[in-house]
């Protein structure tokens, strides 16, 4: 999709002769921002780009609004912000992000509606519904995943001798997530969150088609008790943006969800200067998002988690 | 002198945290409070301060709450050096003490001859009390000898003057260190062994005072000594210096719930304590500005 | 309160070597206030009926009984006595959830009753721990910042598992048992219902609950909020009663697994019962831990986790540090330090935020902690304990400790479940191992020392299923707690603790 062009335009423009004001009172527009560090802000570079509704819905905005064009020194910032809030959240209990997670989905809950109208705006239209759905249910799974993943992912190992020996699960530290294009909420939700599960802070690339959802997705971020800097969403072109954070050498590992062959080949060739975790995937359905035997498990934690073997004497 | 006794961080602070739960009201409040105030080092140690800056600081220790004359002065008035003999000339005879900081404070990082005439400039001044501060780069290389006697030195420097022993205990790196040092401070001739400086953060918490009092515990029991304590930096509400009383209380017990055995070396804290105290006496939320800033 | 130490043979007698030591003196220079948790927000109800089939059901047995206060011996409320016709009722209800929905829903959809349940109980923490204190005795800071969040973090856990049990038994079938019949004790009387509620439920079996006859009222306030959250109806039914209620809920028929928490002697009499039955049986029973500590340990540490490891609860703890194992080396100072640390500890009314140690939870229990101290001292072992001034009404122990205790004394080898602590001396790790394996029991055990690698060695050895390590009753949803030997089987948390509510292919 090329930036800056509107997919489809829903309201066509009325003579002056045929215009009617709004019944009612006219709304109150929303100014949409990237959410970095807890804030939502603009983009340093100053720049936007348009974003056009695909279907007519009742939410307040106009059918075109102008989003951020994050640039390389917003995923710059946004970077060194996921960094410094990596220890303090690997080190909160499992229990306790459990617990975030599941205040997420209960605030996600409250906006089901919202979500689902911001959907069809962008053009989810029949899978909007259960796509919200599904984004509800998966995070509940996860908040109750992460005081299960050290009981799934932790080893002993019996290597004889006086040794006790163990495996456990560490996070890596910044995890790049360039979401999918489509589904714009069920993507983004379903990559970020067996990340952040598993104890890694993230810098995310949102849905270029929709970005508007993400933004009320980082509105419900904002509002749980996720702290500031464990998930950093930016707006703008994924294929910059996602290059720009394989080039960071403060990212650990990149999940990159896109359909051009070439960015993929770029993101895994610049990541491994860092020898970045660079897991690089085709686009899905919905449908396939929304299956919850392909959308979430384990497997997605894991993808994002180093192993740490010790080993201890036993004896006097 | 046992260097090797350990310390369990985790228990330790778990400890410290179910102390801090316990529940004061009324009555028991009120008597915490105005011992607080009793055991306060009201402390200016800035570069800037002036014969003025710590006048007022003086006039304050002595009469820390017009409105309730019934609360009592503070212990000490805590300065540098040069501002002793200042502080000694405001606060004559009223009961509050006059303590210098001394051996190239905070740092330390003065050879020993330069600190003990430091030390002994300040007795000169008129300082009833010496806060000294421990060679921290001898402590942490292995050179426990070398601290022992910089503090034995200090100590017969001081002559009549009480010491304190400034642990740092941020700098320290770990809580089996803090112990290693409050052992070596104790048995060097300490009086009081004291957390911080209030330079280095962090300063003092209520984990590394029980620590330290769990020390002075065995230094009585094994000598019959009573060392007095001293949280400095980082106490600045009131129902945090409770929380401190309540460590001192069922640790030591009653004997070092007194100005003797027991300090806060404190800037902020007395108006906050001093606003409980209001609070109780009047039933109503007092505002900041009904207190004096000095 | 509780200032002085008397020695309950003479009171001028050191419990150390030292007697010329200077001691610390914990008197009322400072006094603490009474802090009392406010009551006049809880309303009781006179009379409880059964919770079957998510009604609330008069007994057929027409028979009531009353639940008192232990700490000022006022009657509560009054309980229906349940008998064989109820508990018939209330297992047909839990088969019909069962069958009807419950063993049949979607691992996601029972998760979220279960994530309703937890958050729930988080709302109304302060008032079930106060219900919590008045009914069991239990101090309100333990009830209020132990008993209530731990149970609420059981259903939390455990309502993750519901949609991740394919995880749980990797590559096998987990299927549900069908109907739980689950009998808890009287120490922790809401925690255990978790302990046993929130695994059956995640797994997509339904309960019939049956609480401790002294016990009975935070069981109500969980049925209450089951209605509340709208938990369908039979899915967890509640019978009250004493033994002959848990007794014709262990034998109906209808029952695919029975779950027992409680004594020895009872338990052992539960798995008779079942004998050819092929219900499922977990158990988790009496304990006499061994608390290691060795001379390299961090002592001051050391001791707030003997204190911890005995007194919490009363000493109501099926895994209590009741058997203290000290390197000799150290003896005397740990002993003299456990003085000076009894000392402080406030016993009294429950609902004083300040409490430490609270009321017995019965009059019969107060008779045996009684009877098994005095044929301590019988068997030749020193008495300490706190002199305190014990309110008039209600059951009290001080809490106490006792020095010169043999490996073969009753208090060695008994479990008293009161605050009693025997102190018995070690010279090497083989002995002290040799020392704490030598019970019927093995719940768990404590080991103190600053070495890393003498700790494993004990650990390996002790026969115990709970080892603690320079720490001593910590309890996590995700952290299997079970026993070997004569304190039960089976797990409660963690992975392994669904084993017992699932059958796998």
């Amino acid at each position: 999709m090329e930036v800056g062009k509107a997919v489809k335009r829903v309201i066509d423009r009325v003579s002056a002769a045929e215009w009617q004001p709004p019944k009612g009172r006219l709304p109150v527009g929303k100014t949409y921002k990237m959410f970095v560090g807890g804030a939502f802000i603009r983009s340093e570079s100053g720049r936007t780009f348009q974003v056009s509704a695909i279907a007519d819905v009742s939410l307040a905005d106009p059918a075109t609004v102008n989003v951020p064009l994050g640039s390389r020194k917003d995923v710059r910032d946004a970077v060194l912000i996921a960094k410094n809030a990596q220890p303090a959240w690997w080190g909160r209990s499992a229990y306790n992000r459990g617990q975030i997670l599941y205040r997420l989905a209960e605030v996600m809950e409250a906006r089901r509606e919202e979500l689902t109208q911001s959907l069809v705006r962008g053009g989810a239209d029949k899978t909007a519904q259960s796509e919200v759905d599904s984004a509800i249910e998966r995070t509940v799974y996860y908040a109750g995943f992460c005081d299960k993943v050290a009981a799934l992912l932790t080893t002993q190992s019996p290597t004889g001798g006086p040794h006790f020996t163990f495996s456990v699960a560490e996070p890596m530290g910044v995890v790049g997530i360039v979401a999918p294009p489509q589904p714009a909420l069920l993507g983004l939700v379903s990559s970020v969150l067996p990340v952040i599960a598993g104890g890694n802070t993230c810098v995310a690339i949102a849905s270029e088609s929709d970005p508007r959802t993400s933004v009320l997705f980082c509105e419900c971020l904002a509002t749980s008790d996720l702290p500031a800097g464990v998930v950093n969403v930016l707006t703008g072109q994924a294929a910059d943006l996602g290059v720009q954070l394989a080039k960071h050498r403060d990212v650990a590992g990149i999940d990159l969800w896109s359909d051009s062959n070439e960015l993929r080949m770029q993101v895994e060739r610049d990541g491994a200067e860092s020898v970045k975790r660079v897991t690089t995937h085709d686009t899905m359905p919905t449908e396939r998002w929304i299956d919850s035997a392909v959308g979430q498990g384990l497997g997605w934690v894991e993808r994002f988690v180093e192993t740490k073997t010790v080993w201890h004497p036993v004896g006097l | 002198m046992n260097l090797s006794v350990r310390v369990d961080q985790v228990s330790l602070e778990e400890r410290a945290s179910a102390l801090a739960t316990r529940s004061l009201k009324k009555a028991s409040k009120v008597f915490g409070l105005r011992l607080a105030v009793s055991m306060m080092d009201l402390t200016t140690l800035e570069g800037k301060d002036t014969d003025g800056k710590v006048e007022a600081l003086c006039y304050k220790a002595m009469l820390p709450s017009p409105r309730d004359r019934t609360v009592g002065h503070c212990a000490a008035v805590c300065v540098y050096p040069n501002l002793v003999s200042v502080a000694k000339r405001t606060l004559r005879d009223s009961g509050v003490l006059a303590a210098s900081v001394a051996t190239a404070f905070p740092s330390g990082q003065s050879p020993l001859d330069v600190k003990l005439h430091d030390v002994r400039r300040a007795v000169e001044f008129g300082a009833d009390e010496i806060d000294m501060v421990i060679d921290r780069g001898a402590m942490l290389s292995g050179d426990y000898a070398k601290v022992f006697d910089e503090i034995a030195a200090v100590k017969q420097a001081c002559g009549a003057a009480h010491l304190k022993v400034i642990l740092e205990t941020g700098e320290l790196g770990s809580y089996d260190v803090v112990r290693r040092a409050s052992d070596i401070a104790m048995s060097a001739g300490g009086d009081f062994i004291k957390t911080s400086t209030g330079k280095v953060q962090p300063a003092a918490t209520p984990a590394v005072t029980l620590l330290m009092l769990h020390a002075i515990a065995d230094h009585y029991r094994k000598t019959g000594k009573r060392v007095g304590m001293k949280p400095a930096g980082g106490v600045r509400t009131a129902k945090q210096a409770l929380q401190y009383l309540v460590l001192v209380k069922e640790t030591l017990g009653d004997a070092w719930l007194s100005p003797n055995l027991f300090r806060f070396g404190a800037s902020a804290l007395l108006n906050d304590v001093l606003m409980q105290l209001e609070k109780e006496r009047t039933g109503l939320y007092p505002s900041i500005d009904d207190f004096s800033k000095d | 309160m509780g200032n002085q130490i008397v020695n309950g043979r003479d009171a001028s007698a050191s419990p150390s070597k030292n007697a010329d030591r200077d001691r610390l003196e914990f008197g009322n220079a400072w006094a603490y206030a009474p802090s009392l948790e406010s009551t006049d927000h809880i309303r009781i109800p006179a009379r409880h009926e059964l919770f079957i089939g998510g009604k609330w059901q008069a007994p057929k047995s027409g028979v009531y009984f009353d639940s008192t206060s232990p700490s000022t011996d006022e009657k509560l409320s009054e309980f229906a006595e349940a008998n064989a016709e109820d508990v018939d009722l209330a297992v047909q209800a839990a088969r019909t959830a069962y069958d009807k929905y419950w063993g049949k829903m979607r691992g996601s959809e029972r998760a979220k009753y279960i994530f309703r349940i937890a958050r729930a109980i988080q709302e109304k923490t302060r008032e079930l721990a106060i219900i919590e204190s008045m009914d069991g005795g239990k101090p309100i800071k333990e009830s209020r910042d132990v008993d209530m969040p731990l149970s609420a973090a059981h259903y939390f856990y455990h309502a993750g598992w519901a949609d991740k049990l394919e995880y749980a038994f990797q590559g096998r079938k987990a299927r549900p048992l069908g109907v739980a019949a689950q009998i808890i004790p009287w120490n922790f009387p809401f925690l255990m219902a978790a302990w046993k509620i929130a695994p059956a439920l995640a797994c997509g079996n339904t309960v019939v609950l049956k609480p401790a006859e002294t016990t009975p009222l935070s069981a109500m306030w969980l049925a209450k909020i089951f209605e509340e959250i709208e938990l369908p109806p039979g899915v967890v039914n509640i019978v009250t009663g004493a033994g002959a209620t848990g007794e014709a809920l262990a034998r109906h028929p209808g029952v695919n697994k029975v779950a027992f928490t409680g004594s020895t002697d009872v338990g052992k009499k539960i798995q008779a019962l079942l004998a050819g039955t092929k219900k499922r049986l977990t158990l988790e029973l009496g304990g006499k831990a061994a608390n290691i500590i060795f001379a390299d340990a961090a002592i001051d540490q050391a001791i707030e986790g003997i204190i911890g490891g005995i007194y919490f609860n009363q000493g109501h703890v099926c895994c209590a540090g009741s058997r203290l194992l000290v390197e000799e080396s150290i003896h005397d100072l740990v002993v003299d330090k456990l003085r000076d640390r009894i000392a402080t500890i406030r016993i009294g009314n429950p609902l004083d935020k300040n409490t430490d140690i609270g009321a017995i939870n019965s009059r019969k229990q107060l008779d045996k902690i009684t009877r098994l101290a005095d044929a301590g001292e019988r068997d030749g072992a020193t008495r300490f304990a706190t002199k305190c001034d014990l309110p008039a009404k209600g059951n009290w122990f001080p809490p106490t400790f006792f020095t010169g205790v043999s490996q073969s004394s009753v208090i060695a080898r008994e479990e008293i479940f009161g605050p009693v602590l025997a102190v018995m001396t070690f010279r090497t790790p083989e002995e002290a191992l040799e020392k704490a394996n030598n019970t019927m029991y093995g719940l768990s055990a404590g080991v103190w020392t600053d070495k890393g690698a003498k700790s494993l060695w004990m650990s390996q050895r002790l026969n115990a299923g709970v080892i603690w390590s320079n720490t001593y009753n910590k309890f996590d949803p995700s952290a299997p707690f079970g026993g070997f030997k004569e304190s039960g089987f089976g797990r409660e948390g963690g992975r392994q603790g669904l084993r017992g509510y699932v059958e796998i292919d």
